[in-house]
């Protein structure tokens, strides 16, 4: 690519070394005797001491650049033109041996997969002192340093740990060992690649909080990579954002985020539900298109095909990096006129009123599922009460492990609940097996799986996949059905030139639309949507949720909608409920359950979340993981670990009922409403 | 939690870009060592289906003036005790193993492959029974269970499929059984279950397709075992027959005059059938790589 003037040079912390220059970068990948380029004309700076974000989507090239750095590209990647200094040293002029001396000393990195950076057969202990002997301690000394670290990184038991292999830690342990050995040479530069990504929201809280702190005591540069903007809004000083291998903006990460100069990044942050924002009111907006593929030869600004204020200027010639303002670049001509994008679907929807029924259409009452394995008993649900109101979103929220998937299995009838409890739909006893299900009812509940690789056979094509619950559930066939095909695939977004593909050759996005087409194509009345979009990317994410959005208030559908993400919950859902260990916390109105007074528990999931607009300091930290539900704590389950357990003993000794606070708000603690209401305004910390 | 799937995909994809237009013939065809193997089999292929044309003498026809003769202009592979010209009935022994080798190797494929669907799917008791059944049959070793299969059927071109079909099965199933408990924790089975589907349609429509690649690489793998088998169960007499040319069956025919220094005629079957694994493997070992690739 022709590198036009640079205009801009944003630098660090005024002009004082930097910990990490790179100055024009590109990176080409052979594929199949080809060369790809894979990241182009990439500059950026870090200064000693700094925080730089590099935040993308996937196919972005955020990891290219980590990889690069240290020279760890696969075979087919090389740096093609460009600079890069380490400290003053070029990592491509190294030798073998003075390569392994920087990646040992002056630059560690961190993975998004804890498991995989720990090697399964040596002790964790020995691995953290490995980094240490290396550096020419002993092997007594290594070990004891170990230990030290190892107490840094917040690991309360550290000699329990460290005589423990990797598998038998959990992931937010075995990612702080990984920590503790990046940590361990004392590195000027520290990349972490995702490294909360795999971790769930009350574990990734408690990693960023250490690593906020350990930057400090440690001195050290960080490059944090993600593809989650409010990690990096929460983590980092300044923040570049990277499209389609170009830096398309980079600035001071709260004036980025404040105020968007690239249309991508505008459409990025439009993409995320904020505060304030509901399915009719502030709707999310969506970035048309897709990536460019890998080896396009766009001659003009990447952006164009997904553009909407794009010129003629555009199309004749990539844009220079403008300065956008102080220590700001934007790669567009246009960077002035960001902020009035014109948005892609309208801001506010007319969503029909919700039908307030008698009854409800889904009762669970007494719902329990326990898991029997190597004679120990795994109680997954215990004594759920739970009821879906017709055409409302019912939001399930809760930690990997509170048992939120089980639930859903056991509505839809995929496991079989213990005895006792008590599934109605529209009044009735549903069968605890789908197989002995009537057609009706199995044509009412339907699911949307997480990851549409797993719940989309990959060996049929897309008319077969969405046309086979037309014909099995709505018992069409020949013209209706071909009818009612085009009008579903139509629904979706979809295209007819979809039809005869695979979900191979399909993207992430149209493989969850297929999913969603499936679910509709019997006509449910209830649809479990189980963490639908957690597999896809931000802009990918927002058109998923608004076309359900659109498909419940069609086809007057109730949703189950599980999700660990909090800003999603609030923006689709009527009601919420909280689960933990298997228990219903907390269930009320959205507003009530996310405005408080709320549960002890709902509160620190709240305070777990990272947000965009920083308002919400944390207030209360979990500390630990969710205990096993072979084994729960007595009385209250959440008292292992609650920030404001009551000294009175009561929270270890009973288990507090499920009652109603205010109008169908209904929570299980001890804590009287109005002290929660006291404790939780003042924002006092417990 | 977040996001597991979307955020490391960045540089794999850009590596790894999907084959447009390669076809996995086409993927196979570049391999050295498939087209190899290839040749090596059509040979033999055409030396099976026209074997009594391009013999050069009658397979079946004694000279007993001319045993044991030494390779020569005349005879290339020499001649056998009783003066039958070895090329001529190496070209004419390929056609048996041919035809045997495959069709057992199918009949194990499609019952191995019918249980471990069974297995693999239904789980519990099924699962458990057939499991030891399988167990047992692998316990016993192969010459027993050809035996007495030999025993209660007679030696024939069919028994030989059957003995080695059978012997192959439990193997087999254990295979696609592994296979399908992969699968059965995909979500596409639990979405089939939420239509309705019956049994038959979930094994036969939703999984087995998924498993084809799995049995493919092992329908290849033991075919190359198939054509020893079938030698080796010849060589003992248990297959096919004498007078019929038969590399196992000459072989054992001729090794007894082997230390009399007469090695032609055991040692140019003993090549054939060499032959025929390297080829039958060659092409089985491309086929995987291009398969699991």
């Amino acid at each position: 690519m022709t590198a036009p003037d640079r205009v801009a040079g944003t630098g660090g912390t005024g002009g004082m070394g930097h910990t990490l220059t790179v100055e024009h970068m590109e990176v080409m990948y052979r594929v199949r005797g080809q060369d790809r380029l894979a990241l182009r004309d990439v500059s950026f700076r870090i200064g000693r001491r700094e925080s730089y974000g590099l935040v993308g989507e996937s196919g972005s090239g955020k990891s290219t650049v980590a990889l690069a750095l240290t020279r760890y590209l696969p075979r087919n990647g090389r740096v093609s033109s460009g600079a890069i200094s380490i400290n003053g040293i070029d990592p491509m002029a190294l030798d073998e041996a003075a390569l392994r001396e920087l990646r040992a000393r002056t630059v560690s990195m961190v993975y998004q997969e804890p498991g995989r950076a720990l090697n399964p057969s040596i002790k964790v202990g020995r691995q953290v002192a490995e980094v240490y002997e290396i550096a020419g301690l002993g092997r007594a000394a290594a070990l004891e340093r170990a230990e030290a670290m190892l107490r840094k990184v917040q690991i309360s038991d550290p000699g329990r740990v460290m005589d423990r292999y990797p598998h038998q830690l959990s992931g937010g342990m075995a990612q702080r060992a990984v920590i503790a050995m990046a940590l361990a040479a004392e590195p000027s530069l520290l990349i972490l690649d995702e490294p909360t990504t795999a971790l769930d929201a009350t574990v990734e809280a408690e990693v960023l909080d250490l690593v906020v702190a350990l930057r400090e005591e440690f001195d050290t540069s960080v490059l944090f990579i993600s593809h989650n903007l409010a990690v990096i809004a929460k983590m980092c000083d300044r923040v570049g954002v990277l499209y389609a291998g170009e830096l398309v903006e980079e600035g001071i990460a709260r004036d980025v985020f404040d105020q968007p100069r690239h249309p991508y990044t505008v459409g990025l942050l439009r993409c995320i539900p904020r505060r304030g924002q509901r399915k009719d009111h502030g709707r999310l907006d969506t970035i048309p298109g897709f990536l460019p593929p890998p080896g396009h030869n766009l001659t003009g600004c990447i952006f164009v095909p997904r553009c909407p204020i794009a010129e003629d200027r555009c199309r004749a010639a990539a844009p220079p990096a403008f300065a956008a303002g102080p220590m700001r670049s934007s790669r567009c001509y246009l960077h002035d006129r960001t902020q009035d994008l014109p948005r892609n679907t309208p801001v506010d929807v007319e969503l029909p009123a919700r039908r307030d029924a008698a009854e409800p259409i889904v009762r669970l009452a007494g719902l329990s599922k326990t898991f029997s394995s190597r004679g120990e008993n795994f109680r997954a649900l215990t004594g759920v009460d739970l009821t879906l109101e017709l055409g409302e979103t019912l939001g399930l929220v809760g930690e990997s492990g509170s048992g939120k998937t089980t639930l859903a299995r056991a509505l839809l009838g995929l496991i079989a609940p213990d005895a006792g409890s008590a599934v109605e739909f529209d009044g009735r006893p549903l069968g605890g097996d789908a197989r002995r299900r009537t057609r009706a009812q199995l044509k009412a509940l339907q699911i949307v799986f997480q990851n549409p690789d797993s719940a989309l056979n990959r060996r049929h094509t897309v008319r077969r996949l969405i046309s086979r619950p037309l014909s099995r559930l709505a018992g069409l066939s020949g013209q209706r059905l071909r009818d009612r095909l085009a009008e579903l695939v139509r629904s979706v977004r979809m295209e007819e030139r979809h039809l005869p593909l695979r979900p191979s050759q399909l993207s992430g996005g149209l493989k969850q639309r297929v999913a969603i087409a499936r679910a509709f194509g019997g006509g449910p009345r209830i649809v479990v949507c189980d963490e639908p979009t957690s597999a896809l990317d931000v802009s990918v994410q927002a058109a998923i949720l608004n076309l359900l959005v659109d498909l419940q208030a069609k086809e007057q559908v109730t949703y189950l909608f599980i999700s660990h993400d909090l800003g999603l919950v609030r923006y689709l859902s009527d009601r919420i409920a909280v689960l933990y260990l298997g228990r219903v916390m907390e269930i009320g109105p959205a507003e009530a359950v996310f405005d408080g007074p709320h549960h002890p528990y709902t509160e620190a999931l709240l305070s777990a979340v990272p947000s965009l607009d920083g308002q919400r300091s944390a207030r209360i930290r979990l500390h630990g993981e969710i205990p096993s539900a072979a084994d729960p704590p007595s009385g209250c389950v959440f008292h292992t670990r609650c920030p404001r357990k009551l000294a009175t003993g009561v929270c270890e000794s009973t288990e507090p009922p499920l009652l109603e606070v205010a109008p169908g708000h209904l929570m299980s603690c001890h804590i009287p409403i109005d002290e929660l209401r006291i404790l939780q305004r003042t924002g006092q910390a417990p | 939690m977040t996001d597991i799937a979307a955020a490391p995909a960045a540089q794999v994809a850009v590596v790894h870009a999907p084959l447009r237009g390669e076809t996995p013939w086409r993927l196979l065809l570049r391999k050295p060592t498939f087209v190899a193997g290839a040749v090596i089999l059509l040979f033999w292929a055409v030396c099976a289906l026209l074997g009594n044309v391009i013999a050069p003498h009658d397979p079946y026809a004694q000279q007993l003036l001319a045993t044991n003769a030494a390779p020569s202009g005349a005879h290339l592979f020499g001649t056998d005790q009783i003066g039958r010209d070895v090329l001529s009935r190496v070209i004419v022994g390929s056609r048996d193993i041919l035809i045997i080798t495959p069709l057992a190797t199918l009949l194990g494929t499609v019952l191995g492959t019918a249980l471990g669907l069974a297995m693999g799917y239904f789980g519990g008791a099924i699962d458990i029974l057939v499991g030891r059944l399988v167990e047992a049959v692998l316990a016993l070793p192969v010459v027993i269970v050809a035996f007495l299969f030999l025993v209660a059927l007679g030696p024939s071109t069919v028994t030989l499929v059957i003995v080695i079909g059978f012997i192959f099965t439990p193997l087999i199933a254990r295979t696609v059984r592994s296979t399908v408990l992969v699968e059965s924790q995909l979500d596409y089975l639990s979405s089939a279950r939420l239509l309705g589907e019956k049994s038959g349609h979930i094994m036969f429509v939703e999984i087995l397709p998924n498993v084809v690649p799995a049995i493919l690489v092992e329908f290849t793998v033991r075919l190359g075992y198939a054509v020893f088998a079938v030698a080796s169960l010849s060589f003992l007499g248990f297959g096919i027959q004498p007078p019929t040319p038969d590399w196992g069956s000459d072989i054992a025919a001729n090794y007894g005059v082997l230390p009399a220094g007469y090695w032609w005629a055991s040692i140019f079957p003993a090549l054939a059938i060499a032959s025929l694994v390297v080829g039958v493997n060659l092409v089985t070992d491309s086929i995987e790589q291009v398969l699991s690739s």
